[in-house]
């Protein structure tokens, strides 16, 4: 396709490029913006390594064309940083989750968009909303992370009523 | 804690500007002059490059500057936690707060040989303690120094790096406290090192490291310094944060893959997908037209004539390669049909002459005629296990970037040192002209002790000098392109006693030799039968009258590589089944057989009576919901631990549910007990995934899978329960990241026989079971 001049906003600051509308958001955070901790993992929307948060929702940003953009993009580099983490990076790094840590990233913003929906998800939510593969396999301290990041922000939200 | 705590070495230089003393000599002195004298440290050039600033190292190990002390931890962090193992080994000596760590992974050099991975390699059982057994592993110990193999892999990180870091940090810290004592004139012995600073008790005067470090550097460290008593370990044997763990959950943390540099290029490759075929010519036009193509490269007959995108961006790299066109042609004579060579593999036990016969106790042939005559029950099972990729999550990828008489990679990578020698050949540089830039690895596997992708990166960058390229492989290239963990057949037969214990048996184990296929690409010699064949199967502790484990090593067009516990994450499988077939033929529980067959193997022993309490074994399993149920065990000793497991599997309607994992391991001592139990269910993910439903196949030459699609995992919906305990029986640690796998395949094959008295004898067990 031709290139289009396609206007997005990503981590709260707006960009304005000449793309292929049909190039796929993940090469745009990636290669054109440089933002890497969105990971390739597979290119078809299996494995879950480029999840991001589009309008509150976790998507593939693999497969999803950047002219389908429709809202405000997250990617893990908006959630914290190591100095100052989101309550979910914060319960991951309590929890020791990541060993080789390359899918980390789309399991957080899966988290992240799953603890939004679900303030307190029960096992078949978490189920269902955590397919991202893990080749290290750290599934067990995953699902100990969401709950300990689900107290956290249940906590947080009753410090606040 | 705020900021990085990892980089790499060649950050220091900026504020470098003076270096430290002599090199620690490591783990293995031999007695010889070449082979006692350390390697030369390579972070005295890292550190006399830099133009400002005071940064001083004092061995391979460590660097004081400035902020604090950065400990070199060079071994490839592929998830397993090895840096936060390794920097605290030299913490612990240190005296330093694990607040304040950083580490480097270091360049690629010979100091940090391995000598534990090939000292695993000598034809012992690792509990073999005898003189011609410690003597023969610290002669490969030896040749592992004078090769300078820098490796990460055979579960062997920890056990080399025992001594030798722990050294180097109390080398280190008596050196800088000699360094106060000069300076304040008074005698070393009365003072002490604590909290990253040398302490006078008496005074309460105190003097950090950084402030020491110029004056120690200058100082000869002893040779031979006294370690802590284990009673003393404030670090070691303590579950500690890890050092990557912030910058892998915040995306920060790079790997190979995010390598980002000035002007950089992005490109991808095309290879042959037929085995062992050829390019017969390639039209390239319509994908030089595409927007953001720079040009494409032919890599040549060296790289089988693959042919590589670049662009200004990876998706159009893909785009690109998808649309050349280019006839590939398969190789007339070579066999390209998974299941014909299978075939083959099993016709190679009656065929081939033994490539080794690592276990022969008793007599086979007489027991087996004599069991025959008297008509006793006699078992013949042959089992099989298919091709497997390693699908590390972060694709092969490097960056290569070529200058005058300089080449320098950035990638994850178990190697360096033979990346940088092969990439030095391929480049007709010298090794010192190659600089590779280890980064974290998205998984290793033993996919990335490979050099292939890094080495088509440097291919394509001397295609483009002066300009940086980052090369990266699509899922699919990965899943067809891959060097694959053998196919296996076992041929076993064996007879139950009158005890109804076993009394003989036999394993027959064909497959082809990984050793002689990485070998090969690799440019290093390959001696001697492949003890890789049969790892996992000989020299298990157990003892049965007549038993005997011969290895026989066919040829493969498919190339071979080290996949997660390489030999035993199939013979774990064969040994465990059958010897489940074997209780049940005889008559005998499972759990009492091992450890009535293991009663000269305490330490195993010890693994057993342990999984047998926290499985609950002779306890049954709840039936009210209606499904069948049922417990399989297995246990298998590699990379000197001893791992057993017991799966619990439900059967119902929806099919086979894994619902729980218990596990026992044996490890030595127990470093990091949290990295340690992250390890062993990591290894048990791998090898259940592998068991259900992962298989490469080939037809006509081609790999049929693709991407995870077709080639899946575990994922945590289907995740069972795991829990693991941990036994140390020893004073040194042994491994960790890969003795996991072995006992899951069969602990899931023997669970499925005990709910529904189904004996499969193949994985992926999907080919012959549901699963729920």
């Amino acid at each position: 396709m031709q290139p289009a001049r396609i206007a997005l906003t990503v981590n709260g600051q707006r960009h304005s490029l000449p793309l292929e509308p049909d190039m796929p958001l993940l090469w745009v955070l990636r290669d054109e913006l440089g933002l890497t901790g969105t990971k390739y993992g597979c290119g078809i929307g299996q494995c879950g390594a480029c999840t991001v948060r589009m309008a509150g929702a976790p998507v593939r940003s693999c497969t999803l064309p950047v002219s389908a953009v429709t809202g405000a993009v997250t990617t893990i580099e908006g959630l914290g940083t190591a100095a100052a983490p989101h309550p979910v990076q914060q319960a991951w790094i309590d929890t020791q989750v990541a060993q080789c840590g390359y899918c980390q990233s789309g399991q957080i913003i899966a988290a992240v968009c799953l603890l939004a929906e679900h303030p307190a998800p029960t096992p078949a939510q978490i189920d269902a909303a955590m397919t991202n593969l893990c080749r290290c396999g750290t599934y067990a301290r995953v699902r100990i992370a969401i709950a300990r990041a689900a107290a956290a922000l249940g906590a947080a939200t009753g410090d606040r009523t | 804690m705020s900021g990085p705590r990892t980089g790499q070495a060649g950050t220091l230089t900026r504020r470098a500007f003076m270096i430290g003393s002599v090199a620690i000599a490591g783990g293995v002195a031999f007695g010889v002059y070449q082979v006692r004298k350390p390697h030369p440290n390579p972070l005295r050039d890292a550190v006399a490059q830099g133009d400002a600033g005071p940064a001083v190292t004092l061995n391979p190990y460590l660097v004081i500057d400035a902020d604090g002390v950065a400990i070199v931890t060079p071994r490839a962090e592929m998830g397993q936690g090895v840096q936060t193992t390794l920097a605290a080994l030299v913490a612990e000596e240190l005296e330093l707060p694990w607040e304040a760590v950083r580490t480097l992974h270091g360049p690629a050099a010979a100091a940090y040989f391995n000598a534990a991975v090939l000292a695993a390699a000598v034809p012992y059982p690792s509990w073999d303690h005898g003189w011609l057994a410690a003597g023969l592993r610290g002669v490969a110990g030896t040749a592992g120094k004078l090769l300078g193999l820098q490796i990460t892999g055979g579960s062997t990180s920890t056990a080399d790096a025992f001594v030798k870091m722990r050294k180097a940090g109390a080398a280190a810290r008596l050196v800088l406290i000699a360094a106060a004592a000069a300076r304040w004139g008074r005698d070393a012995a009365a003072l002490q090192a604590h909290q990253g600073a040398v302490l006078d008790p008496a005074s309460g005067e105190r003097l950090p490291y950084t402030a020491l470090a110029v004056d120690a550097a200058a100082l000869e460290p002893p040779a031979d310094p006294p370690l802590k008593p284990r009673a003393q370990w404030r670090l070691l044997g303590h579950s500690l944060p890890r050092v990557d763990m912030a910058a892998k959950c915040t995306g920060s943390a790079r790997f190979g893959i995010d390598v980002q540099l000035p002007g950089m290029r992005y490109a991808t490759v095309v290879a042959n997908p037929y085995l062992g075929g050829h390019r017969a010519g390639f039209d390239a036009r319509r994908a030089e037209r595409m927007r953001g193509v720079v040009r494409v490269v032919d890599l040549g007959p060296a790289h089988g004539d693959a042919l590589a995108v670049v662009a200004d961006n990876s998706w159009r790299a893909f785009r690109a390669a998808a649309a050349l066109d280019i006839d590939w042609r398969p190789a007339p004579d070579v066999l390209g049909d998974s299941a014909a060579m299978l075939d083959a593999m099993a016709d190679a036990i009656d065929t081939l002459a033994a490539d080794a016969t690592p276990r022969d106790d008793g007599d086979v042939e007489r027991a087996l005629r004599i069991a025959r005559a008297e008509a006793r029950t006699v078992i013949e099972a042959e089992y099989r296990a298919p091709f497997l990729a390693h699908t590390t999550l972060e694709p092969p990828a490097a960056v290569a970037l070529r200058e005058t008489d300089r080449l320098t990679l950035w990638c994850g990578h178990q190697a360096p040192t033979l990346l940088r020698d092969l990439a030095a050949e391929q480049a007709g540089l010298a090794p010192a002209q190659v600089d590779v830039r280890v980064q974290y690895l998205g998984g290793g596997f033993g996919r990335r002790a490979e050099v292939d992708f890094a080495l088509q990166a440097a291919a394509v960058a001397a295609a483009l000098p002066g300009t940086p390229v980052k090369l990266t492989w699509t899922r699919e290239a990965d899943i067809r392109h891959d060097v694959y963990r053998p196919a296996a057949v076992a041929r076993c037969i064996g007879v139950p006693g009158r005890d109804g214990l076993p009394e003989t048996a036999l394993l027959q184990i064909a497959s082809p030799s990984v050793i002689r296929s990485f070998s090969a690409r690799a440019g290093l010699p390959a001696m001697g039968p492949d003890k890789l064949i049969t790892e996992g199967a000989a020299m298990q502790p157990y003892r049965i009258p007549n038993y005997r484990v011969v290895g026989y090593a066919p040829d493969s067009p498919v190339p071979l590589g080290y996949w997660r516990s390489v030999g035993a994450s199939y013979n774990g499988f064969f040994h465990e089944c059958f010897l489940d077939e074997l209780a049940a033929a005889g008559g005998v529980d499972p759990m009492d057989m091992r450890l009535a067959l293991t009663r000269d193997y305490p330490f195993a022993q010890a693994v057993l009576e342990a999984l047998r309490a926290l499985c609950g074994w002779d306890t049954p399993l709840p039936t009210a919901d209606g499904r069948r149920r049922g417990r399989g065990l297995a246990m298998t000793h590699a990379f000197g631990s001893t791992v057993a497991q017991v799966v619990e599997v439900s059967d119902g309607d929806d099919g086979i549910r894994v619902e729980r994992v218990h596990c026992v391991a044996d490890v030595g001592l127990a470093l990091d007990p949290a990295i340690i139990e992250a390890q062993l269910q990591s290894g048990i993910v791998y090898g259940l995934s592998a068991a259900i439903m992962e298989a490469i196949t080939f037809k006509d030459g081609r790999v049929q899978q693709s991407n995870f699609h077709d080639y899946d995992a575990l994922r945590l919906a289907r995740m069972p329960d795991i829990r693991v305990r941990i036994l140390q029986s020893g004073d040194a640690p042994t491994g960790v990241g890969e003795p996991g796998t072995p006992p899951s395949k069969p602990a899931l094959a023997n669970a499925i026989f005990a709910a529904t008295g189904e004996r499969i004898r193949e994985y992926p067990l999907n080919r012959h079971i549901t699963f729920a």
